[in-house]
């Protein structure tokens, strides 16, 4: 998601200024997404670049400049909205990553790595968790949303790391290694090539 | 007992604890063939609170409910409800302590498909010699409670499996019991249905239970205050206090 096609959305509803972009991006999606009003500025300024919105007439006696969309920038989010989100447009895999490194790399517990992990996506949830059980059945829908997607890729996460840890336990007993004792267990690195 | 707000984790002293466990051990078999399930678990869960259980299937999590509820007794350490250490009753001093002081939700609802929605909430209560004008009234209350008072007349097979699964929340709190158990409460309800017996639960929990939650699924261990995570009958680790959400309000921005 980019800043970019947030703002042409919000155009897409009626003209606005800067400082009205920032408080409905923000609006929508349940302030999880801060914005500091240079990045709006910023942004504006690269769509009125690339001739997809347009200032609305004269800045008013504050300088204040109101933008709306062009043709083009219709275009534009009409075709964001066509588009599914690509996976690797979220570079989310640095924990993939990470995990299948901890395997490999000498005196690196790998069951650490992913308890820690585990417990920390946990909290994650169990913040949204709160923030959902707040929110407003009826007022809050879009922001509801957003949070039971962020909600949904956590519980991903954790189904992938008890995923990993299953595929662990049983390529270790394939090479008839004994499971570890306690995964707390402070172990030194023992072997190191 | 003075009730104090709950989503504080910090070990009290055993009397305000509504459930505690004691360096629990429990050892199946013995000799060679021995089964660990429970190594030296200790754990408090206070009034207000509410505390989830994962772990791998094995892990020992139904074993920890078990023993909580007095339901299986510990071959090592000790388990407290109420302040009572379990291990002291007499078997008929247990029954009653179960019957007052503990409910349960399991995955098998046990609803009695003879009796109507009130009549099985009730009977916990008629059973402990509560008179039984009394009893419907307490369960009225506690179907109220959960959200389904509408249902009090009907018989399980009339109900949804959510349905069934707030009556069987609604008998597990009626009456004074402070602590709840519960094992996988949500079993094959769809995700809406498994998230509303949770809401269900975490409000009793506001409202003063100590509720033990025993489940595989992280959506719903994270309606707890605290988690804790079981591997071959150890903790192994825990979330630890809630912290307030304002983490969620840095994340990343990119444009």
């Amino acid at each position: 998601m980019s800043i970019k096609h947030g703002l042409l959305a919000l155009l897409e509803r009626e003209p606005m200024y800067g400082y009205q972009l920032k408080n409905e991006f923000e609006a929508s999606t349940g302030s999880t997404w801060p914005l500091n009003i240079g990045q709006v500025y910023t942004t504006l300024s690269r769509l009125e670049r690339d001739g997809l919105v347009e200032p609305a007439g004269e800045p008013d006696e504050d300088g204040r400049v109101i933008y709306r969309l062009t043709d083009a920038g219709h275009t534009e989010l009409t075709g964001w909205f066509a588009t599914p989100v690509a996976a690797n447009d979220r570079p989310r895999d640095e924990l993939a990553i990470k995990v299948s490194l901890a395997l490999t790399t000498p005196g690196v517990d790998v069951h650490q790595v992913v308890q820690s992990q585990r417990t920390a996506t946990i909290r994650h949830l169990q913040e949204l968790t709160r923030l959902k059980a707040d929110a407003n059945e009826q007022n809050d829908t879009a922001w509801l949303l957003v949070l039971d997607a962020m909600i949904f890729r956590a519980e991903a996460e954790v189904r992938w790391l008890d995923h990993s840890e299953t595929r662990l336990a049983r390529s270790r007993s394939r090479r008839g290694e004994p499971a570890p004792t306690s995964v707390t267990e402070d172990t030194p690195a023992e072997v190191r090539r | 007992m003075a009730k104090h707000a709950g989503r504080t984790a910090a070990a009290r002293p055993a009397e305000s604890a509504v459930i505690e466990l004691r360096d629990v051990t429990r050892v199946h078999g013995d000799g060679p063939t021995a089964v660990h399930a429970l190594r030296g678990i200790s754990l408090t869960v206070q009034p207000g609170e509410l505390v989830a259980v994962m772990g791998p299937s094995g892990s020992g999590k139904s074993t920890l409910l078990h023993l909580a509820g007095g339901l299986d007794h510990p071959t090592g350490g000790s388990v407290h409800v109420e302040g009572v250490e379990l291990g002291a009753l007499s078997r008929t001093e247990l029954a009653a302590l179960r019957r007052r002081s503990i409910g349960y939700v399991f995955q098998d609802l046990n609803l009695i498909p003879a009796l109507t929605a009130v009549e099985n909430v009730a009977l916990p209560r008629e059973l402990d010699g509560v008179r039984a004008r009394m009893a419907r009234r307490e369960a009225l209350s506690a179907l109220a409670e959960v959200g389904v008072n509408d249902l009090a007349d009907r018989f399980p097979d009339e109900m949804s499996g959510g349905q069934q699964q707030r009556v069987a929340i609604a008998r597990a709190m009626v009456g004074p019991r402070r602590a709840v158990l519960a094992d996988e409460p949500t079993g094959a309800l769809d995700s809406h249905t498994g998230e509303e017996v949770l809401k269900v639960l975490r409000a009793r929990c506001d409202a003063g239970a100590a509720g033990l939650l025993v489940t595989h699924e992280a959506r719903h261990a994270a309606w707890a205050d605290r988690v804790v995570f079981l591997r071959d009958g150890a903790m192994v680790d825990e979330t630890g206090p809630a912290p307030t959400p304002d983490i969620l309000l840095t994340g990343g921005t990119s444009s």
